[in-house]
């Protein structure tokens, strides 16, 4: 069994109307129920807007904290979750549900062997 | 027992590895899981093949002897590294694992390995690199040669590819019934691709890389070995049989390029021609046409005219239709507006061509050279010549498309 990081990309700028979000967000927390269902469910989360990141780099002995997001994009990821899958063509399939769910593209990548603690 | 070996040459030994490398090494990824060490073993076995065959004759099954020496040669390897807890328990797999599998399970295992170089989570081009590589046995500068790219450039995309599977987890299977469509076409289109690039290499001052051509007619056969009931698989096999039985005649002893039209058709392989139409009267009794059959029938038609007069455009035209109906792409409609100039005239086949958004691909000014000088509008045609010229890398077509400009010339003045 591997895990997969599922990063959800999300255009920067305004929350869209409720009416547009909250049938998003009931497909959303199905398939988060279908994920822990199957019992393939790691971690998941939600993040706020980039423009909350702030971003810390260590430099010499002195700590640099500056105003984030990291790299400038017109998407940042805006949410993930972790799963566990026995191959890729498992966690794309998850990948694909998610993708349908948030209307959204889905990166897929593993997570190095025991990277997880 | 010796009757039975026979004495090697040198060119024998390399049929084997042709026929035999890509099903040795999807034995050995299957028994390993790693594809690497799967290649570095079947590589170390063929070396040794190099060394004994040609003093204690062939073995009887050539395939045989060299997957359970690649199998020998892995485990003492193994075992020699097995500090390593990781490698230990590979040695102790492979051990456990049955003498070379029989026919059945072996089909498989190249079948399983062909589509895990063919995964849709693999950038294309890395899909027919790697494809060549582990099934072909080709080595990386012959692939590089002939996508005419650095040895160094394709040594990383197969790398990379090979990291990917691994650390990305892409199984070593044949998807499931459900997926098996989708994820054939992504199989049949690097074939079609490794041949085309054969067929008319895209630079380079050869119009046809021999190699390629056999490689992906070899890869088809062993597909429509493998799949024998996919009718787009047999398609596949057909067209490609149907073009590769018109290579002798594509060129000149020179090397130049002779069109369709102006072929010597009593050069053209006959065995292949008949396989090739057998091929796509057992599609016709499917009646599940997909894009590759309808391109063999079209192949068909053509070989069975003695000239390009006793063609039957109709027919041609008819398939074309059939075949935008499905792909309606401006390559398609191209093809289609070529038959229609001779089924009915160029005048009705200009109409079809101008206004398709095709103004980088070197054959649409090409087609609307042909058809421009057929209508006497010489001038227009010289400058569509000029831009096919321009826009192909191939230096044998380039000097086709010279030769044909300059004939308007003659024309002009006769």
């Amino acid at each position: 069994m591997k895990q997969y990081l599922l990063s959800i990309y999300q255009p920067d700028g305004r929350t869209p109307e409720l009416e547009v979000l909250e049938p998003i967000m009931r497909d959303v927390e199905a398939f988060n129920a279908e994920v822990r269902a199957a019992g393939a469910w790691v971690f998941s989360g939600g993040l706020h807007s980039p423009d909350t990141s702030t971003v810390v780099r260590a430099k010499d002995d002195e700590v640099l904290t500056t105003d984030g997001p990291f790299i400038e994009g017109k998407e940042h990821i805006g949410g993930f979750t972790v799963v566990n899958a026995p191959d890729l063509d498992a966690a794309l399939e998850w990948g694909r549900q998610l993708a349908k769910a948030t209307t959204l593209p889905i990166e897929v990548r593993p997570m190095e062997y025991g990277s997880c603690g | 027992m010796s009757s039975s070996h026979t004495t090697p040459t040198a060119g024998s030994v390399e049929r084997v590895f042709r026929e035999e490398y890509g099903r040795a090494v999807a034995s050995l990824v299957r028994a390993l899981g790693d594809i690497d060490l799967a290649e570095e073993a079947v590589q170390d076995a063929f070396a040794e093949a190099v060394r004994r065959w040609p003093g204690e004759g062939m073995p009887p099954s050539p395939a045989g002897w060299i997957i359970t020496t690649a199998r020998n040669r892995m485990i003492d390897r193994l075992r020699r590294e097995s500090s390593r807890p990781h490698r230990h328990s590979q040695a102790a797999l492979l051990h456990a694992a049955a003498e070379p599998a029989e026919e059945g399970p072996v089909r498989d295992d190249r079948l399983r390995l062909i589509f895990t170089c063919c995964h849709p989570a693999l950038a294309p081009r890395a899909r027919v690199a790697l494809t060549l590589r582990l099934l072909g046995g080709l080595t990386t500068a012959e692939i590089a040669r002939a996508f005419l790219v650095p040895e160094a450039t394709m040594a990383q995309r197969i790398v990379r590819a090979k990291g990917k599977i691994r650390d990305a987890g892409i199984a070593y299977r044949v998807p499931a019934q459900a997926h098996l469509p989708a994820r054939l076409s992504a199989v049949l289109a690097v074939i079609y691709l490794v041949y085309n690039e054969g067929h008319t290499a895209s630079s380079g001052s050869a119009l046809v890389r021999t190699r390629l051509c056999e490689e992906a007619v070899r890869l088809a056969r062993m597909l429509a070995e493998l799949l024998p009931d996919e009718p787009e698989v047999i398609g596949l096999l057909g067209l490609l049989l149907l073009l590769e039985s018109r290579r002798p005649a594509r060129t000149t002893r020179e090397g130049d390029l002779v069109p369709l039209a102006e072929q010597d058709r009593a050069l053209w392989d006959r065995a292949l021609v008949a396989e090739g139409q057998r091929l796509v009267r057992r599609c016709l009794h499917w009646g599940r046409p997909g894009p590759y059959q309808i391109q063999a029938a079209i192949n068909a038609v053509h070989s069975e005219a003695a000239s390009v007069r006793d063609t039957d455009w109709r027919q041609i035209v008819l398939l074309y239709d059939q075949l935008a109906a499905q792909s309606p792409t401006p390559v398609v409609a191209l093809n289609r507006a070529v038959a229609v100039a001779e089924a009915v005239g160029p005048r009705q086949a200009l109409a079809l061509v101008d206004g398709l958004e095709l103004d980088g691909y070197h054959l649409y000014h090409a087609v609307r050279a042909e058809l421009l000088r057929r209508l006497s509008r010489t001038d227009e045609a010289a400058s569509a010549y000029a831009a096919a010229i321009e826009r192909t890398g191939n230096l044998a077509e380039q000097a086709y498309l010279r030769r044909r400009r300059a004939e308007l010339a003659d024309m002009r003045c006769g």
